[in-house]
């Protein structure tokens, strides 16, 4: 049978078989429909209640001083565009040591690597996602940042580099597992091919299965970006909470979502709360435009037929 | 060249995969050698002798208790809130919305799950502002606060489980129902649910382990240091992982660094038996799967 002919037979098996249904299931269907529409309405409702509270900075005309540069609420100025670059710049830079290491991990799984390892390695990159977050922040207490400063003797060692090590780590596993998915579909059925033509594994790999994986390279990169913005925990605990443009990794810095956190735990003014709200509103549209990006990459690459 | 470079590709790979390894040890490594002595009667109850301590009698303070109790209750309590939500919602997304219908709503649900935790922590916050300027002029952080915030943070992880394990089901179980002249709201209930519970139970566990580690939420929302246990739902409580956050940045004495250590090695320990049930629920159910091929 070919694939297309399949494809339809397995289309009719799925369509639904109409019965009439009697007023019970008919009832429960409902409520299941409300439960629904209810849960998707909360990430509207979300935004909504954020986007409310930021409403008078508009109304204040404070809506300019928020994107300058210095954060001294008691003086009345409430920039958060130290804040803002303090995230771009480590999420940026944690994705940048991550990613190469993610890509080296899943070779090593498919292919260049011993086979008997891979299940392990495996099983270590799914271990390594139940490891609480707070629990890497407070070894790399313990352990990096003491080892930064004693060997490179710049400041206190809770700094830019500390923290996008340890993010790093973080967001490995999200994604070492998306590329691998991606690879498992894509690897078995090419290995044939490339092997018949005298292709070496590591050529087969880098010039064949990897590009045609690029749709999953792509959306592992941009999950783990969005998975770096949110992070709170690690720049909280790690990266020193100074509220400056970085320019050198030895820097503190504070990012958006530690600046809410710090915030919220000290000062109580009205004027601040409505500036933090404005973070949060930042946040949810970064984190939500990442998101439909990656919505817009995977049916763009089912439509291709890349993905199945 | 090529060649040099196809070996330095190879010696990457090598590096990469255990630098990782080593990282992951050394992280392990740490916290049992730190760790493992502190753990006894004293890091859990402090001075406050066991059974008094347990019942609530007698306050503990210092010591992990309070905090075992508040993870536990809020846990609880931000299932029992997502749990009904999260698995009608999968189970409508599986097996009844119509096409288009179903692309907005998963669309929605995805961006839930992208939100960062600090963002429905703060949305509480918004919350509990907006009620004092409203209805409730006393309204403050709570228990029960932080528990419906985490409860939005896994409602996401519970649609996608109870969703995918619905819709990986095979052909074949579709077709009992309708063989046996079932209709749809027949076969979900009676083949394809009992069919996924294992999986789906799995993504459960899974976002109970989301709900006990996670610190952002609950930062803002009502968890604070010495608590004691939590007294009722509007009181505030203690959690184990923001007892590490609080103990890392204002410890004082050895002993309270002692009590960090052991307080993440119990944390990690929690969530890695939370996680491998998980894990294991949803092998044993590929197993019985291959088992019936």
């Amino acid at each position: 049978m070919t694939q297309q002919n399949r494809n339809k037979n397995r289309n009719q098996k799925r369509k639904r078989i109409n019965r009439p249904l009697s007023w019970t299931s008919k009832y429960v269907e409902v409520l299941l429909k409300y439960a629904t529409i209810f849960s998707a309405l909360i990430v509207l409702v979300l935004f909504g209640f954020l986007a409310y509270f930021t409403l008078p900075l508009f109304a204040e005309g404070q809506f300019a001083e928020l994107f300058s540069l210095h954060w001294r609420p008691f003086h009345g100025e409430f920039g958060i565009l130290p804040m803002i670059a303090g995230t771009l710049v480590l999420a940026i830079s944690a994705l940048l040591i991550a990613y190469p290491l993610a890509l080296g991990i899943c070779l090593f799984i498919h292919g260049l690597g011993p086979r008997w390892l891979t299940r392990p390695i495996l099983l270590l990159v799914h271990g390594m996602t139940g490891i609480p977050t707070v629990v890497y922040g407070f070894v790399a207490v313990f352990l990096l940042v003491p080892f930064l400063r004693n060997n490179f003797s710049h400041g206190s060692g809770f700094s830019l580099l500390a923290a996008s090590l340890t993010l790093s780590i973080l967001i490995l596993p999200t994604i070492v597992l998306l590329i691998n998915t991606q690879l498992e579909h894509i690897v078995p059925a090419l290995r044939l091919t490339t092997t018949a033509l005298g292709i070496t594994r590591i050529h087969e790999l880098t010039r064949v299965s990897l590009p045609a994986a690029s749709y999953g390279l792509l959306s592992a990169a941009i999950l783990g970006f969005g998975r770096a913005v949110g992070d709170t925990l690690i720049a909280l605990m790690v990266a020193g909470n100074a509220a400056q443009i970085p320019e050198r990794a030895f820097d503190s810095i504070r990012t958006l979502t530690a600046h809410i956190a710090l915030v919220v735990a000290t000062d109580s003014q009205s004027t601040t709360y409505h500036s933090l709200f404005a973070c949060g509103v930042i946040l949810f549209l970064t984190t939500t435009s990442v998101n439909l990006l990656l919505h817009h990459i995977k049916q763009r690459a089912c439509r291709e037929g890349n993905h199945e | 060249m090529n060649k040099l470079l196809n070996f330095g590709i190879y010696c990457w790979s090598w590096i990469a995969t255990f630098g990782v390894f080593i990282v992951v040890g050394l992280l392990l490594f740490y916290l049992l050698s730190q760790g493992l002595p502190t753990i006894g009667k004293e890091l859990f109850f402090g001075d406050a002798p066991v059974w008094e301590a347990i019942f609530g009698q007698v306050r503990v303070w210092d010591a992990l208790w309070p905090a075992c109790v508040g993870t536990v209750f809020l846990v609880l309590l931000a299932a029992l809130l997502a749990l009904p939500l999260g698995i009608s919602s999968g189970i409508y997304l599986a097996c009844f919305a119509p096409k288009t219908f179903k692309r907005i709503l998963s669309l929605l649900v995805e961006l839930l799950a992208g939100t960062p935790s600090i963002v429905m922590g703060l949305f509480g916050f918004a919350l509990i502002l907006f009620l004092r300027n409203t209805f409730l002029p006393d309204a403050n952080t709570s228990l029960l606060l932080a528990a419906a915030c985490l409860a939005l943070l896994i409602l996401p992880y519970l649609i996608f489980t109870t969703q995918s394990a619905l819709e990986s089901l095979s052909d074949e179980y579709r077709l009992i129902g309708p063989s046996l002249g079932f209709n749809q709201m027949q076969t979900v209930f009676h083949v394809l649910i009992p069919a996924a519970g294992r999986s789906i139970l799995s993504g459960v566990v899974l976002s109970i382990g989301r709900a006990a580690e996670d610190t952002a939420v609950i930062m803002l929302t009502g968890v604070i240091a010495n608590a004691g246990l939590p007294q009722g739902l509007l009181g505030k409580f203690e959690a184990l992982p923001f007892r590490i956050f609080y103990l890392t940045a204002e410890y004082r004495t050895p002993d309270e660094l002692g009590s960090a250590h052991g307080t993440a090695l119990v944390l990690l320990c929690l969530t890695g038996i939370l996680y491998s049930s998980a894990f294991a629920l949803h092998k044993t159910l590929e197993y019985r799967w291959n088992q019936h091929r």
